[in-house]
């Protein structure tokens, strides 16, 4: 059900394939222009702070949008005074952005600092707008293990997607050659991190060794040939199947997993 | 008592001597090894060394377990950790943890281990907790200072209302330096918005510390980024070892002055039911798996779905067809990591334990007591499988509708 009447504005920034490094839209940032599309159809605006030129850009027009506007600064500006400036003139009840952007620092900062800025309160991993009615919305928030949590937020609002928003579409080659990439001028403030901090190719993270701290050779034996973690169990037996199936819920319910 | 031994010769022969009738009360009281000479010079009596064995012949064991009665009372104690004391610490690392289930995860440890490596000598690892818990390890893990911040506003989801503490914890202990876990369970987004409205940048996705710079991934994890280490550490798994040669205090503090009560513009809604068989099996929480031992596969799903669970199966119950291939735990099946593991009905081969090694908790039903699931497991129940899910469904029914009573 889309809610025609709302103001959406998605972020969207340039991303990487994981492996070959080539530009392409980033994997979050499309889920939030998807999520967008579904509740304000064409009427969503797309706003991204970079360089117009990037041909990568383009994929998200394909996905069905008209226009694409792109603040203008450069490779080593902080995107944050940009969009903040931008934000708090565009009118806008919800802005959706990806959780970590895909190239630079990708520290995921954004929304947070967007939210703060702008004094919205911000939901994090956003699955599902339910439904909006007097100013608030009701939304399904993404958790570890595929759960959901219901929220109540009052517009407007800043929310980020992660992995669990609905699957972007596919990028259409005709509406991604015919969308306008329309270029604004902004202040430019460059970002003070890149002259402290090194970018280089990531290193594979060391493995954890299994440090065995046994002070004899018996120790040390029993250690390398003991099996997985064996007899400290608590084993119930000739009992009544009412009995033990007591005890294993009893365990559900401290575990907390019986809802 | 005196120091000075005194040597009893009758005593001695009678522990020499196993046939004498009162041997074996001398064994139990038994005779030193080792001791410290008058003029302090360790002296040993290797006679005393070993004990006999059950067919009559001397035995020694040098891993020093099994001594004669002298030493094994000292090795029967508990290996005690040594304390580390802090009186004044000279500054504050805080750390808090994202106690997934009231425990301190793997990820939460490594963190405090990080704390510590920061702390040194002289400073303190402070630890904030939000609401109940049930961690007991505390002091092992190397929490030197404990703040378990509760009231039912920060139950539930609250991340304003922590700031809220945060802040105040902030101002009361100006630590040098905050430390949470970049997780998805709560700890990346507190941490985030802690940043924000402190107005530190963080270092994000940290893996590695060394001396004064850090190391975190960076853009979609093909580059890492190097910086000097700032005040506000958001830290991945392992990024280093956790504490395991210290005892800690572990004191209890409080916060000075309350925390003001924050109008919530989030307001949680409680969570969603989601159906357990969407979830994808190596991310689900709670997995009822089935084996050869299970008879009734109607009575299986029944169970499943009272107790809310997502399904899994050992390899024979897939290749017999009772389960789709996709549902299948183990080496050649998926691996999975959920907090609570239930099997009924499977032995335990190798391969299918193989991808239950991230579970928690791991109950097993099962007829064979002596089967290598009931070793992995932490609960196991002897008994027909049917039998116990009947059971099981019957208890769980009781126990939802006594609870919507009980909330009513
Ligand atoms: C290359 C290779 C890869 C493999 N990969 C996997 C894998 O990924 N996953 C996997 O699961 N297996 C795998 N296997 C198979 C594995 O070796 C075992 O054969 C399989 O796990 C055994 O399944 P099970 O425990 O269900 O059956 P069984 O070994 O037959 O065990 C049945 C258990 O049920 C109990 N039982 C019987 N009746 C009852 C009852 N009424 N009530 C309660 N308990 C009862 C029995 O005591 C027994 O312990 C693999 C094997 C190979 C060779």
């Amino acid at each position: 059900m889309p809610h025609n009447e709302l103001n959406v504005v998605a972020l969207v920034s340039v991303g990487a394939h994981p492996t070959s490094g080539r530009a392409r839209r980033a994997e979050q940032d499309a889920r939030a222009v998807e999520l967008g599309l579904r509740l304000a159809g064409s009427k969503l605006q797309v706003v991204h702070a970079g360089d117009p030129h990037a041909e990568a850009l383009r994929a998200y027009l394909g996905m069905g949008l008209d226009e694409l506007a792109v603040l203008e600064q450069g490779a080593g500006a902080d995107a944050l005074p940009a969009l903040g400036a931008y934000l708090s003139g565009a009118g806008a009840q919800l802005v959706l952005t990806g959780s970590q952007a895909e190239t630079g620092e990708g520290s995921g900062m954004l929304p947070y600092l967007l939210a703060e800025r702008l004094g919205w309160p911000l939901v994090v991993g956003l699955a599902e707008v339910e439904r909006v009615e007097d100013g608030f919305a009701q939304v399904l928030q993404a958790l570890p293990r595929g759960q959901r949590r219901r929220l109540r937020v009052r517009l407007p609002f800043l929310a980020s997607v992660d992995n669990a928003a609905p699957v972007a579409r596919q990028s259409a080659f005709g509406p991604a050659r015919r969308g306008q990439l329309r270029a604004e001028d902004v202040v430019v403030v460059d970002d003070a991190l890149l002259s402290e901090a090194q970018l280089q190719p990531a290193r594979p993270r060391p493995k954890r060794l299994k440090v065995i701290k046994a002070k004899t050779g018996a120790e040390r034996m029993k250690a390398a040939t003991a099996k997985a973690s064996g007899g400290t169990g608590q084993v119930l037996k000739d009992l009544p199947p009412q009995a033990g199936a007591e005890a294993i819920l009893k365990l559900l319910v401290e575990e907390g997993v019986l809802r | 008592m005196s120091d000075i031994i005194r040597r009893d010769p009758r005593a001695e022969w009678i522990a020499r001597n196993r046939l004498h009738p009162l041997h074996a009360a001398m064994q139990q009281q038994g005779t030193p090894s080792s001791w410290m000479g008058p003029n302090g010079v360790l002296r040993k009596n290797p006679h005393a060394v070993g004990f006999i064995g059950p067919n009559g012949i001397k035995r020694i064991d040098r891993s020093g377990a099994q001594q004669a009665s002298g030493q094994r009372r000292a090795a029967a104690e508990a290996v005690q950790l040594p304390l580390h004391v802090v009186e004044q610490p000279s500054h504050i690392i805080c750390v808090v943890p994202d106690m997934v289930g009231g425990r301190l995860s793997s990820h939460d440890k490594d963190l405090l281990g990080l704390a510590r490596q920061l702390a040194g000598s002289g400073g303190a690892v402070l630890a904030v907790v939000f609401g109940e818990h049930k961690e007991s390890a505390f002091d092992t893990a190397g929490v030197d200072r404990l703040l378990q911040i509760e009231g039912s506003e920060y139950a539930g989801y609250a991340p304003e209302q922590r700031l809220q503490a945060l802040a105040a914890v902030e101002r009361q202990f100006v630590p040098r330096h905050w430390l949470l876990p970049d997780s998805r369970s709560g700890g990346g987004e507190l941490g985030r918005r802690l940043a924000a409205s402190l107005r530190e940048r963080p270092a994000t996705r940290v893996w590695q510390v060394a001396g004064e710079r850090c190391t975190g991934r960076a853009g979609a994890g093909r580059e890492d980024i190097n910086r000097p280490l700032p005040r506000l550490i958001l830290a991945s798994a392992e990024c280093a070892e956790p504490v395991s040669e210290t005892r800690h205090q572990a004191l209890a503090v409080s916060l000075d002055n309350g925390v003001a009560r924050c109008l919530p513009r989030i307001e949680d809604l409680g969570p969603v039911a989601v159906d357990p068989a969407a979830i994808p099996m190596a991310e689900a929480e709670f997995i009822l798996s089935g084996g050869n031992g299970v008879q009734d596969w109607a009575l299986f799903h029944k169970a499943a779905a009272a107790l809310g669970a997502t399904e899994g199966a050992s390899r024979v119950a897939v290749d017999d067809g009772h389960m789709p291939r996709a549902r299948q735990v183990g080496a050649t099946g998926t691996w999975v990591t959920a907090r609570v593991y239930l099997a009924v009905g499977i032995s335990g081969a190798i391969q299918h334990l193989q991808g239950i090694g991230a579970c928690d908790k791991v109950v097993a039903i099962n007829l064979d007591p002596g089967c290598d699931m009931i070793k992995r497991a932490d609960l196991s129940v002897i008994g027909d499988s049917s039998a116990i899910l009947q059971a099981l469904i019957e208890l769980a029914e009781a126990y939802r509708n006594g609870g919507a009573r009980d909330a009513a």
